[in-house]
């Protein structure tokens, strides 16, 4: 797939892909990417809510992230579906679409869009860092490349989750009366977690709120192993000490954490990395681990897709837009609104009542 | 650099005293001498050295970034430290394995696009370390072999005798050698901007429960020692004698008194004790002694033991004889001793001000004296004690420095209408100044701590008044579920009639039940939201009635009710009463009059 020049067709990039009202519109292929309103024909890179709406006419996704939208959104969330596998090539329209692990969750993809000799790859959300519970990140060569940029400020340096790991350990064994709430995002983060503390030898039960439970049945289900999980319904609290517990990050917060026998708080984000950000959310532990790339790995891929024009969304667009230009390529925000809020606050919080 | 800088942000998010104990404790148990040492020194105020500006550290980072890049980051972090701290330029490969291998086989340790460091040379500070054998056993040495980022010592040794033209090259090599969190651990450390909720008393405390000690016995020996703390470490590990405090004006762990109930007096004989006002000003000790070469040696401390001599230089001439008193710190106008809320101008400020000294003159009123030159009289009975104070402040004849009378009373009948009216029972225009009684046997030892039966305070009662609760906040750590925090507000005449204007905080003084039960009042009436605020619903006849006690009032034009609370907490919860019935502001204005 060597990419031809966009003048020898004569098709602009923005010919193939446009941001509209509802998303990343693609007139020649009669589809949307990860539409934030109920289009006829959907293409979704990932599960995330943000992402992966429900009330579409036709969704074209991965296997695992049209499991993950039945999971959440019912049986019926789609007029009709068709998975698709990393690799596989397919013709919509006037167009060809591949797919491309993103390294983002399980089922994350990149999408790349030929048409004419011109490829865009929008990629969605990714990440390039080490994750045992998907298919790491793919590089896809390019003309344009359609970036995240969550952490989009040099700010923002990962570094090594298992640091972070080794940090909540630390803590556990430091605090053996106490027990460890950790918030996670339900879908991806809590998983990766958990992968992570089986691989640094972590080998006691995990404990989750009801809201992780289906979610992590699903990725036990598909072969990621995460050694022996418990729901913490019903638990005794004294039960609860030196153990840790995964939890949707809102409820780290709430009523709920009343069950904890005097429990620290700790939340894995890669937002952690900013100070201001964790004391506003009252963490006691604060975990540097994000499924975004930071900025690093944001500004290596941009270069490494060889595109000379790429297209900033969802986050800190100026300072990576800045960047680019800066690098000599073409740089342009793109003003889609309606991503950012990875695991639907809304839903959290009916779990959330539920579980109180 | 890295451990102690890991303390310091895992410290800075802990709200817990015990679990910052337990912190600080691990700590010192895992991290090596002289380390350690240095790292308890920063942690108690110890450590001095000349602090870099923050324009030093924006001229670092400006020489290393993209000017629109920093200013964004700056933006959004909100602090010089922090966002210098992340964004600075790594110069160390990441481990392999975090970076994934995908189709391009890319991996970040390539970093071709950033400087190449590879001619790091070690920093000055780790030879001048290794030179000054700072590391008796040499476990530090043998780390550092291995690993090029500086150590606490390198860093403190080095900033000790570093020249000014030095210190942008010597910061930018440590920048460069430590991680995120060491950055910003070394940038507050050097720009002297260290502040995350330990006090000097709890960092000791921490190194007493290394040894199993008393904190009492490392405040006694700590005016005696000098970082990196050798020999304190070698006793509290039990590898050597307890030092011995050769300072000529050391610190003496303070006596405190129990707050007496009705029901005590029953089991008390009036004639067993003496009774004093108890002054509301800030309780300290006054020591001066002489030094090995007869210089006279003179310091306050507060209460639990803090250096606070150098915010009341005003009062040390009058501390020019040899011994050690208990007493209160005030402020006299004219003779008159002032409330509280006038004292309060002299405490937490950063520089004394001539203006400030002129206009709040500082006293010391005697309680106790504790020694008389080189004799130590906490063995003595109190009377035998007072005995010896009143001789010390006559002989001392200082207009700064009197003594606190006592109160001539036969029985507690006596007493306790003195308490009520202390201006006819001798405290006369000083009684603003009196927050109630103080009473001690007259054969009480001076023992530290809280002795049962020695000494009891009998405060004022204080005032009360009905509240109504307006917007409750979500505690901190343990309470971090519970809403917690409460302002409350008082009805005053509004445009179209009778509107609550909040008039305080409070926070405690309620039981865990309680707490509870006004969770879930909160929860239920909630009218609005506004991140952790939960506005409460405060109408008439929907609300709920909180009876606050507070010690005292003062105006306060920040405050839209134009007055500010002493010591506000929650007494009782009035389930029974209609906010419609609660105080009014006239009520409170009243008090100021
Ligand atoms: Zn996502």
């Amino acid at each position: 797939m060597s990419p031809t020049p966009a003048y020898i067709t004569g098709m602009r990039p923005q010919d193939i892909l446009l941001p509209v009202a509802a998303g990343l519109c693609c007139k020649p292929g009669g589809f949307h990417i990860d539409p934030v309103r109920p289009v006829e024909r959907a293409v979704i890179t990932h599960g995330h809510s943000d992402h992966a709406r429900p009330g579409h006419g036709a969704v074209l996704a991965t296997h695992e992230t049209l499991d993950m939208m039945r999971l959440r959104y019912g049986e019926n969330f789609a007029g009709s579906t068709q998975a698709i596998r990393y690799g596989e090539e397919l013709r919509l329209g006037d167009v060809t679409v591949t797919f491309h692990p993103a390294g983002h969750v399980l089922g994350s993809a990149q999408i790349a869009v030929s048409c004419g000799g011109t490829c865009i790859v929008a990629s969605g959300d990714y990440k390039d860092a080490h994750d045992p519970t998907c298919t790491p990140f793919e590089l896809v060569p390019c003309d344009v490349f359609i970036t995240e940029a969550t952490f989009g400020l040099p700010v923002f340096r990962h570094g090594d989750a298992a640091g972070e790991v080794d940090k909540l350990l630390a803590s556990v064994k430091l605090f053996p009366e106490r027990a460890h709430l950790v918030g996670a995002y339900s879908l991806g983060k809590a998983q990766r977690l958990i992968a992570l503390l089986r691989e640094v030898g972590y080998d006691a039960p995990i404990y989750l709120h009801g809201a992780m439970e289906k979610i992590t049945n699903y990725y036990v289900g598909r072969g990621v192993p995460l050694g022996e999980l418990r729901a913490v319904k019903g638990v005794k609290k004294a039960d609860l000490a030196g153990t840790i517990t995964l939890a949707p990050p809102s409820a780290t917060s709430d009523i709920w954490t009343r069950r904890f026998p005097d429990p620290v708080t700790a939340f894995a984000s890669g937002w952690m990395r900013v100070r201001a950000r964790a004391r506003q959310r009252g963490v006691e532990l604060p975990l540097v681990i994000s499924d975004h790339a930071d900025w690093d790995g944001l500004t290596k891929t941009i270069k490494a897709t060889g595109a000379g024009e790429v297209w900033v969304t969802h986050g800190q667009e100026d300072a990576l837009v800045h960047w680019c230009t800066a690098q000599g390529l073409r740089a342009r925000p793109l003003d889609l609104v309606g991503y950012g809020d990875e695991d639907g606050d809304a839903a959290l919080a009916s779990s959330e009542a539920a579980e109180a | 650099m890295n451990r102690f800088a890991e303390l310091l942000d895992r410290l800075s998010y802990e709200p817990g005293r015990n679990n910052k104990l337990r912190l600080i404790t691990s700590y010192l148990h895992r991290a090596e001498d002289p380390d350690r040492g240095f790292a308890l020194a920063a942690l108690t105020g110890a450590l001095s050295f000349k602090h870099a500006k923050p324009g030093l550290i924006r001229e670092l980072i400006a020489a290393r970034s993209d000017p629109v890049l920093f200013a964004l980051s700056y933006d959004y972090v909100g602090d010089l430290s922090e966002t210098v701290a992340l964004m600075w330029p790594s110069s160390l490969p990441l481990p392999s394995g975090e970076r994934s291998t995908g189709v391009a086989q890319r991996s970040r340790s390539g970093e071709g696009d950033l400087p190449d460091r590879t001619e790091l040379t070690p920093s000055p500070g780790s030879r001048l370390a290794a030179q000054a054998d700072l590391s008796p056993e040499g476990r530090g040495e043998e780390r550092r072999r291995n690993d090029p980022t500086p150590t606490l010592t390198d860093v403190v040794t080095t900033l000790a005798t570093l020249g000014k033209a030095e210190l942008p090259a010597q910061l930018a090599r440590w920048l460069d050698e430590l991680d995120e969190t060491g950055r910003w651990a070394l940038l507050k450390l050097v720009t002297g901007s260290l502040r995350i909720g330990v006090s000097a008393r709890l960092a000791k405390t921490a190194a007493a429960a290394l040894g199993d000690k008393d904190p009492h016995d490392v405040e006694l020996i700590w005016p005696g020692l000098a970082p990196p703390y050798l020999e304190l470490f070698a006793w509290l590990e039990g590898r050597a004698d307890k030092p011995v405090n050769r300072d000529p004006a050391p610190f003496r762990p303070v006596m405190l008194a129990h707050a007496i109930a009705d029901a005590d007096f029953g089991n008390l004989d009036a004639a067993d004790y003496i009774a004093e006002w108890k002054w509301d000003g800030i309780r300290i000790q006054a020591v001066s002694g002489a030094d090995q070469h007869g210089q006279i040696v003179s310091r306050l401390y507060s209460r639990t033991g803090e250096d606070i001599t150098n915010s009341f230089p005003d009062l040390l001439p009058s501390l020019r004889r040899p011994g050690a008193i208990d007493g209160e710190l005030l402020v006299l106008r004219e003779g008159r001793v002032q409330t509280f809320n006038v004292l309060q101008q002299r405490l937490n400020r950063k520089t004394v001000t001539s203006k400030l000294l002129k206009e709040y003159p500082i006293h010391l009123r005697a309680y106790d004296l504790l020694s008389d030159g080189e004799n130590d009289l906490r063995t003595l009975p109190f009377e035998a004690r007072r005995g010896k104070l009143e001789a010390f402040i006559a002989e001392l004849d200082d207009p700064r420095i009197d003594l606190s009378a006592t109160i001539p009373f036969d029985d507690w009948e006596r007493l306790s209408a003195a308490r009520k009216d202390p201006v006819s029972a001798g405290a006369g225009l000083d009684a603003d100044a009196v927050e109630g009684v103080m009473l001690k046997r007259r054969d009480a030892l001076y023992l530290p701590g809280r002795p049962k039966g020695q000494w009891w305070k009998w405060k004022h009662d204080p005032h009360i008044i009905d509240a109504v609760l307006m917007y409750a906040q979500r505690g901190h750590g343990k309470r971090s579920s519970f809403y917690s925090d409460y302002t409350f507000g008082v009805w005053t005449d509004g445009e179209g009639g009778d509107v609550l204007v909040p008039v305080g905080k409070a926070y405690f003084g309620f039981t865990d039940e309680e707490l509870l039960q006004i969770d879930r009042f909160v929860r239920r009436n909630t009218a609005e939201k506004f991140g952790p605020v939960r506005h409460v619903v405060h109408a008439p006849d929907q609300g709920l009635v909180l009876e606050v006690a507070f010690e005292g009032l003062a105006r306060s034009p920040r405050h839209k009710s134009g007055v500010a609370m002493r010591f506000p907490r929650i007494s009782r919860l009035r389930w029974d009463k209609p906010p419609r019935d609660a105080d009014r502001l006239e009520t409170l204005q009243r008090l100021l009059d």
